[in-house]
């Protein structure tokens, strides 16, 4: 290719040329720096200004503002929840993008798998915090998590079905303060002692139940049935076990003497139960207050405690997969040979990792921590969706409470602007990441 | 257009066997290792498997809970309706097509996004053009203090912004939204330009200016279309940025001018009454986002990625 040769000529028409190109270039930048300069970069600095000035604008307070910052209790919050957010958050998603870019890259399916990861990215905060609010739900037949939670807990330790249950008055059962049911009269071996029960709804009965019976107590046994008191469609009497009536499988009974627990029996499908080998003597029968338990209701995802780690996990359903994604844009450009290399001189999967995968990727995991810190910094939508207005005041971050103080009741746009300049200098030392990096890669 | 910036399937390396051979491993020499190399796999696939599966249900609630009516949504959770798909019918969406309120933020995100996304490039193109291949004095420094200005927050711009609106006649009204977005674009607009404008081969540029195209005809019939790709990924990022917005209208907006997000965030503070609203609201704002996702994924992500960095 040839290159331009200076044209001949005088110098008069030349630097007219240079100025004709001069004037085109500036009118090209112009309707980017005119509206950068309006509206970026002089509302930065009148931000800066507005903070030395109290709520009204007209008194100018100094440093006030920003001593504020850490006196008032509320943006302490938001600092402290800011500090979180910024720790936690670029933690957890450079560590899960790394394992799943790692393990991603062993299965055939790698591409449908990223997709679906970094799908979350094109929704907006706000339909994810939708969509967040309906999984955290507390009631655990509404809110999906609560319902896996609960299931997994029952699974482990059992249910207590019959949260309602109770016996009529004066059939022989008494209430003692714990919550427990126990027999008012004295019991001894040889007794059959039948416990009837009511307040159980048919569709809470379970499945297995089974018509109530009892056999004859041997001479060191109490038996007996637990069963529901009550005849469907009426006709039934109270205290006696009718034809109709079930046993109250799963229940808890126990032999009660001097106040110590000498026996623990389960009922059967027909309610039936059998303490045996007791020693001559008065015993109470009792059914423990466990088996009455109101059932196990989740976790308060949004409540005071976890609504920040809950809107973590939002966050984290959102940007894993762009962790990931460019995680393993970094990982398909090392070395292969290295890792091979390592493999066969025997290296475990776990060595290579450990010694060769990550540092290798160190400079893509800062670019991505990086990113992510910014990103952070900045989340409003995804609080002020998510945490329930009660909750608000204990979820804010930074962004969220200098909505809060500047439009959102507080008006108080000195402290507002202070704190719009603590959230720039938060950033400022990831912008200059940003720009050495850019520089560097210019060169 | 369907290939991802991710690798390809892995179908591509070795040819396999039979269907159901996995692609061959490199040799192995002790004999349990193919065993064990085949169980961790086996392993990853479960565990990947599990994490998709965390993945897609939320989305899959809020699906499922748009197709509920009010009364199964406030009794019962969305996923009884995996067994009775009886309860699942569209006269949610009927609803909300019918609901003025709804319609026009629609139309107001429409009308806020398009044309930011169009200023935003143009705008953009012509400066990352003339920083990448003209001269006027302070060029560099110029451009550094645009790239420095990139992750100035929009938090920070709110409050000086709306008074200047308020004096100007633009608070509260699409334009002003729509200034305010392409402004706080601009930064990582015209860095991204900038740098794919200047790997333009020179004498590409010097061949059309020796045949005596003006500045204008270079960046129209050289610049632009060289410049597609990036063009194309910017587009799409700067589009959803704006499509996803709610703070910035959350301000800027009055009721009259307020796009979608503006309007169900509204409605969040009745959550739980409301899901038969709610929920085919968000699926309607989220499947625009979404459908372009699919539709252009590799710009997307390639969009996406670079510009993470705001």
């Amino acid at each position: 290719m040839t290159t331009l040769t200076t044209p001949v000529g005088a110098a008069s028409p030349r630097r007219r040329a240079q100025r004709r190109r001069r004037t085109i270039a500036v009118a090209f930048v112009l309707p980017a720096l005119l509206l950068l300069g309006a509206l970026v970069v002089y509302p930065v600095l009148f931000s800066v200004g507005r903070s030395f000035f109290d709520a009204s604008g007209s008194r100018f307070v100094g440093g006030e503002n920003y001593a504020e910052m850490f006196r008032d209790p509320a943006t302490l919050t938001a600092i402290r929840n800011s500090a979180i957010w910024v720790v936690v958050a670029p933690t957890l998603l450079t560590g899960l993008g790394l394992i799943l870019a790692v393990l991603v890259e062993k299965v055939r399916w790698a591409t449908a798998f990223k997709l679906l990861l970094f799908m979350p990215m094109a929704v907006s905060f706000l339909a994810a915090g939708i969509i967040f609010r309906l999984a955290y739900e507390e009631d655990p037949d509404k809110g999906v998590l609560n319902a896996a939670v609960v299931g997994v807990h029952d699974a482990f330790t059992g249910t207590s079905s019959y949260p309602a249950a109770r016996p009529r008055d004066d059939q022989g059962l008494r209430k003692t303060p714990d919550g427990s049911y126990g027999t008012a009269a004295a019991v001894s071996p040889g007794r059959t002692v039948d416990l009837g029960l009511v307040g159980v709804s048919p569709k809470d009965m379970p499945a297995e139940a089974k018509p109530a019976s009892t056999a004859k107590a041997g001479a060191d046994e109490v038996r007996g049935a637990v069963y529901l008191d009550f005849t469907p469609g009426g006709g039934g009497r109270p205290g006696a076990i009718d034809p109709a009536e079930r046993g109250l499988p799963g229940l808890t009974v126990e032999a009660v003497r001097d106040g110590r627990t000498v026996a623990t029996s389960t009922t059967a499908a027909d309610g039936s139960y059998r303490f045996a080998g007791l020693t001559d003597g008065s015993y109470t029968v009792r059914l423990p207050a466990a088996n009455f338990a109101p059932p196990y209701e989740g976790v308060s995802w949004l409540g005071p405690a976890l609504v920040t780690p809950a809107i973590i996990g939002a966050y984290l359903w959102i940007w894993t997969g762009f962790a990931m994604v460019l995680i393993g844009a970094g990982l398909s450009s090392l070395p292969r040979d290295a890792l091979e290399a390592a493999r066969m001189d025997g290296a475990s999967e776990w060595q290579v990792f450990r010694r060769i995968t990550v540092p290798l990727l160190a400079p893509v995991l800062t670019v991505v921590f990086v990113t992510l810190v910014i990103n952070v910094m900045k989340v409003f939508d995804l609080i002020y969706i998510i945490a329930p207005g009660p909750v608000q005041e204990d979820a804010t971050v930074l962004a969220t409470q200098m909505w809060l103080v500047s439009f959102g009741g507080g008006n108080d746009q000195g402290l507002g602007s202070a704190l719009g300049v603590l959230l720039l200098l938060l950033v400022i030392p990831a912008m200059v990441f940003n720009v050495r990096r850019f520089r560097r890669s210019q060169s | 257009m369907s290939a991802t910036a991710t690798p390809a399937p892995s179908k591509s390396p070795a040819p396999t066997s039979g269907p159901n051979t996995p692609a061959p491993p490199p040799p192995c020499r002790a004999p349990g290792g193919r065993l064990r190399r085949w169980l961790g796999n086996g392993l990853v696939q479960a565990f990947l498997a599990v994490v998709g599966l965390v993945w897609i249900t939320p989305v899959a609630g809020l699906l499922l809970s748009s197709l509920r009516s009010a009364d199964d949504s406030a009794s019962s959770g969305w996923w009884t309706a995996l067994n009775a798909p009886g309860q699942l019918s569209l006269d949610n969406y009927t609803a909300l097509l019918a609901n003025a309120g709804i319609t026009r933020a629609f139309w107001n995100t429409v009308l806020i996004s398009v044309p930011t996304t169009v200023l935003v490039v143009g705008i953009a193109a012509l400066a990352g053009y003339a920083f990448a291949w003209l001269e006027f004095p302070g060029r560099d420094w110029i451009f550094l203090a645009v790239v420095a200005l990139l992750v100035v927050p929009v938090q920070v711009g709110l409050l000086p912004v709306a008074k200047l609106f308020g004096q100007l006649g633009l608070f509260g009204t699409i334009p002003g939204v729509v200034l305010f977005h392409v402004a706080y674009g601009l930064p990582f607009a015209v860095f991204l330009l900038r740098n794919y404008f200047a790997d333009i081969p020179r004498e590409m540029l010097e061949a059309a200016r020796m045949d005596g195209g003006g500045e204008w005809r270079i960046f129209t019939r050289l610049v632009l279309p060289v410049g597609r790709p990036a063009i194309a990924s910017l587009a799409i990022f700067q589009f959803l940025w704006v499509w996803n917005d709610m703070l910035v209208a959350l301000l800027f907006a009055d009721s009259s001018s307020q796009p979608l997000t503006v309007e169900l965030q509204s409605q969040v503070r009745q959550f739980g009454s409301n899901i038969d609203v709610l929920a085919p609201g968000a699926f309607l704002s989220l499947i625009v986002p979404v459908v372009v996702f699919f539709a252009f994924q590799r710009h997307f992500v390639q969009g996406v990625m670079a510009g993470s960095v705001k």
